[in-house]
């Protein structure tokens, strides 16, 4: 009878009702959508590094710091036997880092070399374009950041020059056997990827690696000997900590919207009660307690986020649904950051985040109802 | 049969003969070239897009252990102080009263923008020790007669595989280097010039270090006053001197 009665009074209320309707329906699909671009986001970025450059897991020989470019060239170690079976079986495969110089049209860029094994099947780099270079051409594949910085295409030469592992410096030319698309940076600015056995020819780095990405199969989960396991939460710590500061961003910017949005409830309200004395008396005057009273009208202020949830499924449905087709394109100076993004975001609308929004709105609107309405008692 | 065995003769000691000849040039080269102890004042000019930057130092050598160098000018590097002691180097920046360490692949990064590495400011090895030289020729540069010798790395950690070098064969100072990888690319070239004749010794007092896989013009380095097997006081090579 009390629910009854407050949406015939809401309902009875006008535009002044549909005026809180439609803000609160308006941050509730903003919310929707905007963690639907955060959660797409994530699941991007999350695929993206586990597929082109973390792996499962990775172990680190004891030397290698990748933020330390002064200790880089440092960073190898022998393959310890305990790998080998690894090795062969894929679940583990081996990658070797070495520091060189690109010239390209009398330009000069530093670069990384990451030698890996033209087999391999764990990261989607294209190592198979590196198979087959018996010729003498050293071939080599590069992201497309990396082309751009080179200018380079498929099938140009570029001059490297490195040192092997005495400091000796060495220079010869490769060829671009291929160009690869990927979101993650950390694999493609700066980077060239050439065969495993060439690099550690061309370094005198005989039977060594830098790091070893682990496969979903691998059962590696320690250090073994002097290779340190670096698990996923490790791996991906950096993009943790940018998920956790973007959340603490759309936390103040909800927080925002929800204020302005709850405002007008908190003002609607306070409005009623002052304007509806007489009515407020009647109910009394009934035999209705003012603890019911207080109830109704809190019940009141609740129902318009009710109200707006309701309306923004009927207007919200079709437009995020158009939204996650669509998505959201990103200006091409996003992809460069390499954050694992796409050219474009397709939100994806997880129920708990859904679930999550609703309640934090009927729960505020329900706590911001209350506020002046207990005044009654 | 005789015929071939005599020609087999003559070949042979005309190599023997070749390579000690270029073994006692690049002897003479290195008692022109390297010191006991060294005191200098230099300029080194590094052209820009727009323009160049000249810096002047001072620096002070013990073999090829100990080295301190003492920034003059511009404005912006004067008291900047870089002290050199075996395979390790200090440098001292005073626009951040700080000292730094430079040691293992940070002495191949370029010093201030030039075409030269700290490594190759710091590498004071003599070529005796680090290659084995053969005689290639014969040719002119800028109006004196060279030899041509081929110098080939015997140990391992030297930074360039090879050399060709010009040897005036008056003065048997080299007039040109040319310095290869190990693969035979030409990464860069030398020249010197200006030489002067300082304490019984030849020295080139103008070297123009031209990086030869990027475009540019190349560092010039001119020594305007040089001293020979100086006393130098041990406290100029100590981490203290670079706050002084």
């Amino acid at each position: 009878m009390l629910i009854r009665t407050a949406i015939k009074n809401i309902l009875g209320a006008g535009r002044r009702t549909w005026l809180n309707v439609a803000v609160l329906s308006f941050v509730f699909v903003l919310m929707v959508a905007y963690n639907g671009i955060f959660d797409s986001f994530m699941k991007d970025a999350l695929t993206s590094a586990h597929e082109w450059d973390t792996g499962y897991g990775q172990l680190w020989s004891e030397h290698y710091d990748p933020y330390d470019v002064f200790t880089l060239q440092d960073a190898h170690e022998p393959v310890p036997e305990a790998l080998n079976q690894s090795i062969i079986d894929q679940s583990i495969t081996p990658v070797l880092l070495s520091q060189a110089t690109a010239y390209q049209n009398g330009n000069m860029q530093n670069i990384l070399l990451r030698g890996i094994d033209p087999e391999q099947q764990i990261l989607k780099i294209p190592s198979h374009q590196l198979a087959g270079d018996e010729t003498g051409t050293i071939k080599a594949v590069i992201g497309k950041r990396m082309a751009n910085t080179l200018k380079a295409r498929p099938g140009d030469n570029v001059l490297i020059r490195w040192r092997d592992r005495h400091g000796a410096f060495d220079a010869r030319e490769i060829v671009i056997a291929s160009v690869f698309d990927s979101n993650t940076a950390t694999i493609d600015a700066g980077q060239v990827w050439i065969s495993l056995d060439n690099l550690r020819q061309m370094t005198q780095m005989t039977g060594e690696a830098t790091y070893f990405v682990l496969s979903k199969q691998s059962r590696i989960k320690q250090d073994i000997g002097t290779w340190v396991y670096k698990d996923m939460d490790f791996l991906l710590s950096d993009l943790y900590l940018m998920a956790q500061s973007s959340r603490i961003e759309s936390v103040i910017i909800f927080t925002i919207l929800l204020v302005v949005a709850l405002l007008s409830v908190f003002d609607t309200q306070t409005l009623s009660i002052f304007r509806r004395q007489k009515e407020i008396g009647t109910y009394v005057a009934l035999g209705m307690t003012p603890q019911r009273v207080t109830r109704l009208f809190t019940l009141e202020g609740t129902s318009y986020s009710i109200l707006a949830i309701l309306a923004g499924f009927i207007w919200g449905a079709p437009f995020l649904y158009w939204f996650s087709k669509t998505g959201l394109k990103l200006p091409e100076s996003y992809s460069e950051m390499g954050l694992g993004m796409r050219d474009a975001i397709y939100p994806v609308y997880q129920p708990a985040s859904i679930l999550t929004s609703i309640i934090l709105i009927v729960a505020l609107s329900m706590l911001i109802s209350y506020i002046p309405a207990r005044k009654i008692i | 049969m005789r015929k071939l065995i005599v020609l087999l003769f003559i070949i042979a000691f005309t190599v023997s003969v070749s390579a000690q000849d270029a073994e006692q040039i690049i002897q003479e080269v290195d008692k022109n070239i390297s010191a006991k102890s060294q005191i200098a004042e230099s300029t080194m000019t590094v052209p820009g897009k727009r323009n160049s930057r000249t810096m002047t130092a001072k620096s002070y050598t013990i073999g090829d252990e100990k080295s301190f160098t003492e920034y003059l000018s511009p404005p912006r590097e004067k008291g900047t102080k870089m002290l050199k002691l075996d395979k390790e180097m200090w440098v001292y920046s005073p626009s951040t009263d700080r000292t730094i360490m430079i040691s293992g692949h940070m002495l191949r990064q370029s010093v201030m923008g030039s075409d030269l590495s700290y490594e190759d400011m710091m590498e004071d090895r003599k070529l005796t020790e680090m290659y084995t030289p053969s005689l290639a020729g014969e040719e002119t540069i800028e109006g004196r007669k060279c030899y041509v010798i081929t110098l080939t790395a015997k140990v391992n950690d030297v930074a360039y595989h090879s050399q060709k070098m010009w040897v005036d064969t008056e003065r048997f100072v080299p007039l040109k280097q040319e310095l290869y990888a190990k693969s035979g690319q030409l990464l860069k070239q030398i020249r010197l010039s200006d030489i002067k004749r300082i304490q019984n010794r030849w020295f080139p007092m103008k070297m123009v270090y031209q990086d030869m896989l990027k475009d540019g013009k190349g560092t010039e380095y001119n020594i305007t006053h040089i001293e020979f097997d100086k006393d130098i006081p041990a406290n100029v090579f100590s981490k203290a001197s670079l706050k002084q």
